[in-house]
């Protein structure tokens, strides 16, 4: 009677597929696998640990790198969740920015994944339309956060600084341009004999087991449960805005695909409607003088603070901080937490000590006794904040509910029964980003 | 064969006794043959660059971007990366290294073949980043030489390919040493 | 987001879960903790209250409006309980994608010596949860498959989230030895010592 042995493959954290780094040790009979472990924790960055010794703004950066394809969500989550514990509300311009960065983030994960996915399977085009579509992107959040890829976009009680120039009409022209690089695709891949075999009703997931593994984001969508933080529990201004929430049926491959590729339209809509509600905007510029924000400072100390009250600082729409004419718009006027306007600081003695205030080591932004937790749609899921304060400057405890972990902890699930050349395909869907999963 | 030391049968001769300007570099062990022979191989392989992308974060991002379309890689010789290291002869370490898959990446480099390189992608590789803590690694050279360091969190792409040139001309200044 | 906070002691932490997935809370969002060691033991004096015109804690604000149990502790004092485990649980209504009830924070107190039991028979996304915060915490769960390290390298010596460990302690598996500085003369041992051709 002869057995059958069992032979372990070791599928290592140095990664052939671009997701960064994790590993699988799959237990084999044949080609088809009989048991899975997962072993996560080799880009553990000490997130957590750095929250607690930087400042409040500070630790801004630090969330950039977590889901870093889509870094302004992370931004928008943390800051979210800061904000609820100081019990401020950002002004309204400034709700629409974070949305308008946030969708523009989302688009831009979407599409690294589809393009990702495609490619591991062996379609090389649609990555390099992806990437085309993502490159316009990254340069409009270029225009907007002066970086491409780690962001730092919102502060605490705001955003950085205001839409640069012509932004809206460059984003008008480049979703013409995204919308047929995706239409491209997906003529190449969503009737295509080969891509549907290999992700068609592979890495089937129950709904009942989602929901059990805490799975949510587009996983849990594409087994039929419509669950969007966006919905269910909506913040900034997405209660104002009309958009769907696709959601599949059978929880394969296939189905996670097609709701991705269903939200970057989403997306899209979303953001041409912020583009027609977004309110107010640098305030007009007679009868205020303006000159340069540098000017404010001599103005200043020679002593001339008459001249500096009828004055308005021109700075750069895009700079953090800026003047009195922008800073309404875009953070909330508390004190304690955000950088007075130009004219404050250079103008009295209370703006300056504010100024110093907020930046000052073992000063800053000073956040109420507490704790809170706010959570917003990633583009893998329920990104959570927990964020605990002491009263001091800087976070007393910052925990991230990272929405890739679950997916991470029913892989096992999604693998068991499955051919090794499913590996691939399964991995690539579910979008795991290693700065989230390990933080 | 002997080293050339007289001047004159250094210079070459035309048919008519004019003398034409030495092609010939004196080197220690000084022909004329090795030093194209250097100039070549530094030619054949700094545009015929296989590179091992380890990607572990977020520079993965702008490693991506910069093979794609708009910064194209591929024109500079180095399109195709090879996912195994017996087969790459450049080991781009692109994104934070932890302490956790160190070890890692060291077998990678120790398994790769004579000649190779190492680009350290995004200051996390260079120095550790703002990651100074108990598992990230402060720097990949403290685990492995590196050749071009490319700092940048993420670096542009144009700084990538900066990168790239910069590791093409020590490729060609190595010629046939490879180190 | 609004959520209704509870506190359980960890003797009946299990207990309450267990009742609390049957009455309709089907989904674990997350599981964590919270080291309260230095809690408020911070030497900056506070005078922050005036800026927040809704209140201090966000009382009277719609944010605050959910939480109540930590308000009852006041300004950070001295804890009975060095941890205190952090239980996230929603009520998702497949059919509608919505959540039937509020979202409910189940707050367990922990010292060393106090029992938790594991609730990865009610969930299992616990399993994971449970490893990290023995990962990073030290805080063991009990009734379970053994407990290993999930983010960190099982050689890793101590529980790098404990208010105590330092951020920047160096524990490599390869390369310069802990608590070195750059610019000592071993820095460069490892490259001189291996052959690289």
């Amino acid at each position: 009677m002869t057995q059958k042995k069992t032979y372990f493959l070791n599928m290592g954290p140095a990664h052939p597929a671009m997701h960064g780094v994790i590993r699988l040790v799959l237990e084999l009979e044949g080609e088809t696998i009989v048991s899975t472990e997962v072993e996560i924790g080799y880009l553990h960055r000490a997130f957590e640990k750095h929250a607690e010794t930087e400042t409040w703004n500070n630790v801004i950066p630090y969330t950039d790198r977590l889901n870093y394809v889509s870094p302004l969500i992370n931004n928008s989550g943390f800051c979210g969740a800061v904000e609820g514990l100081a019990g401020v509300t950002i002004p309204e311009r400034g709700q629409y920015l974070r949305v308008i960065a946030s969708e523009i983030s989302r688009v831009a994960d979407h599409l690294t994944c589809i393009g990702a996915n495609a490619m591991e399977l062996g379609a090389m085009t649609p990555f390099l339309y992806l990437m085309e579509g993502r490159e316009y992107l990254y340069q409009l959040i270029d225009d907007l956060c002066g970086a491409r890829v780690t962001t730092d976009y919102t502060r605490i009680g705001g955003v950085k600084g205001d839409l640069p120039e012509g932004f809206i009409d460059k984003c008008r022209g480049v979703f013409p341009k995204i919308r047929k690089l995706v239409a491209d695709s997906e003529a190449l891949l969503t009737k295509n004999r080969i891509f549907l075999d290999r992700v068609e009703g592979v890495g089937v997931l129950s709904q009942a087991d989602a929901l059990a593994y805490g799975i949510t984001g587009p996983f849990l969508r594409s087994t039929g449960v419509a669950y969007d933080v966006r919905r269910a529990h909506p913040y900034l201004v997405y209660d104002r805005l009309d958009f769907e929430v696709p959601v599949g049926s059978r929880g394969d491959n296939l189905d996670r695909y097609l709701v991705r590729l269903a939200e970057i339209e989403q997306s899209l809509r979303i953001l041409e409607q912020c583009f027609a509600q977004l309110p107010g905007g640098p305030v007009s510029l007679t009868p205020w003088e303006m000159r340069d924000a540098f000017i404010f400072e001599d103005m200043g100390k020679a002593g001339n603070t008459a001249l500096l009250s009828r004055c308005l600082a021109k700075t750069c729409r895009t700079i953090d901080g800026g003047g009195r004419d922008k800073a309404a718009g875009i953070r909330v006027a508390a004190p304690a937490l955000v950088m007075p306007p130009k004219e404050e600081t250079y103008g009295n003695i209370e703006g300056l000590m504010n100024q110093f205030e907020t930046v000052m080591w073992s000063w800053g932004v000073r956040v109420p006794v507490g704790e809170a937790y706010h959570a917003v749609e990633g583009g893998n899921g329920e990104l959570g904040f927990h964020v605990v304060s002491d009263g001091s400057d800087r976070a007393y405890r910052v925990r991230c509910r990272p929405p890739c972990l679950f997916i991470m902890a029913a892989l096992p699930k999604l693998l068991n029964g499955g051919y090794v050349a499913d590996v691939v395909a399964t991995f690539g869907s579910v979008n795991m980003i290693a700065g989230e999963l390990d933080r | 064969m002997p080293p050339m030391t007289s001047k004159a049968s250094l210079e070459g001769r035309q048919d008519d006794g004019t003398s034409v300007p030495s092609l010939v570099q004196q080197l220690p062990e000084g022909n004329l043959v090795t030093t194209q022979v250097d100039a070549v191989l530094g030619w054949a392989r700094k545009y015929s660059i296989f590179q091992y992308p380890f990607v572990t974060a977020c520079c993965g991002m702008e490693y991506m971007s910069a093979a794609a379309s708009h910064y194209d890689m591929d024109r500079f010789g180095a399109g195709f990366p090879r996912f195994s290291p017996r087969q790459a002869d450049l080991l781009m370490v692109v994104g934070t290294v932890s302490h956790k898959i160190a070890p890692v990446l060291r077998r990678i480099y120790d398994q790769m073949a004579s000649p190779k390189w190492v680009i350290a992608f995004g200051v996390c590789t260079c120095t550790g980043g703002f990651y100074d803590d108990y598992s990230t690694v402060q720097g990949i050279d403290t685990i492995l030489p590196v050749d071009v360091y490319i700092p940048g969190c993420p670096p542009r792409p144009e700084m990538v390919l900066h990168g790239l040139s910069l590791l093409q001309e020590k490729i060609q200044r190595q010629g046939r040493r490879g180190r | 987001m609004r959520f209704e906070t509870r506190t359980v002691a960890s003797a009946q932490a299990f207990d309450t879960l267990r009742q609390l997935k049957t009455g309709d809370y089907n989904v674990l969002i997350d599981l964590t903790a919270v080291d309260y060691f230095l809690y408020g033991k911070c030497p900056e004096p506070v005078g922050w209250e005036q800026n927040f015109p809704s209140g201090a804690c966000g009382i009277g604000s719609p944010a605050g409006a959910g939480r109540t149990d930590f308000l009852a502790a006041g300004a950070p004092g001295p804890r009975a309980h060095r941890y205190e485990v952090v239980y996230r649980l929603a009520s998702l209504d497949p059919a509608t994608g919505l959540e039937i009830k509020p979202r409910l924070e189940l707050r367990v107190p922990y010292s060393e010596g106090s029992v938790l039991l594991s609730v990865m028979s009610l969930w299992p996304n616990a399993d994971w949860l449970e490893r990290e915060v023995w990962d990073m915490f030290g805080i063991k769960f009990a009734d379970r498959p053994d407990i290993k390290r999930l983010l960190l390298y099982e050689e890793f010596v101590g529980h790098p989230l404990r208010k105590d460990y330092p951020v920047k302690k160096r524990q490599p598996l390869i390369g310069p030895k802990s608590g070195e500085l750059l610019g000592s003369p071993s820095f460069n041992v490892v490259r001189q010592e291996t052959p690289f051709e």
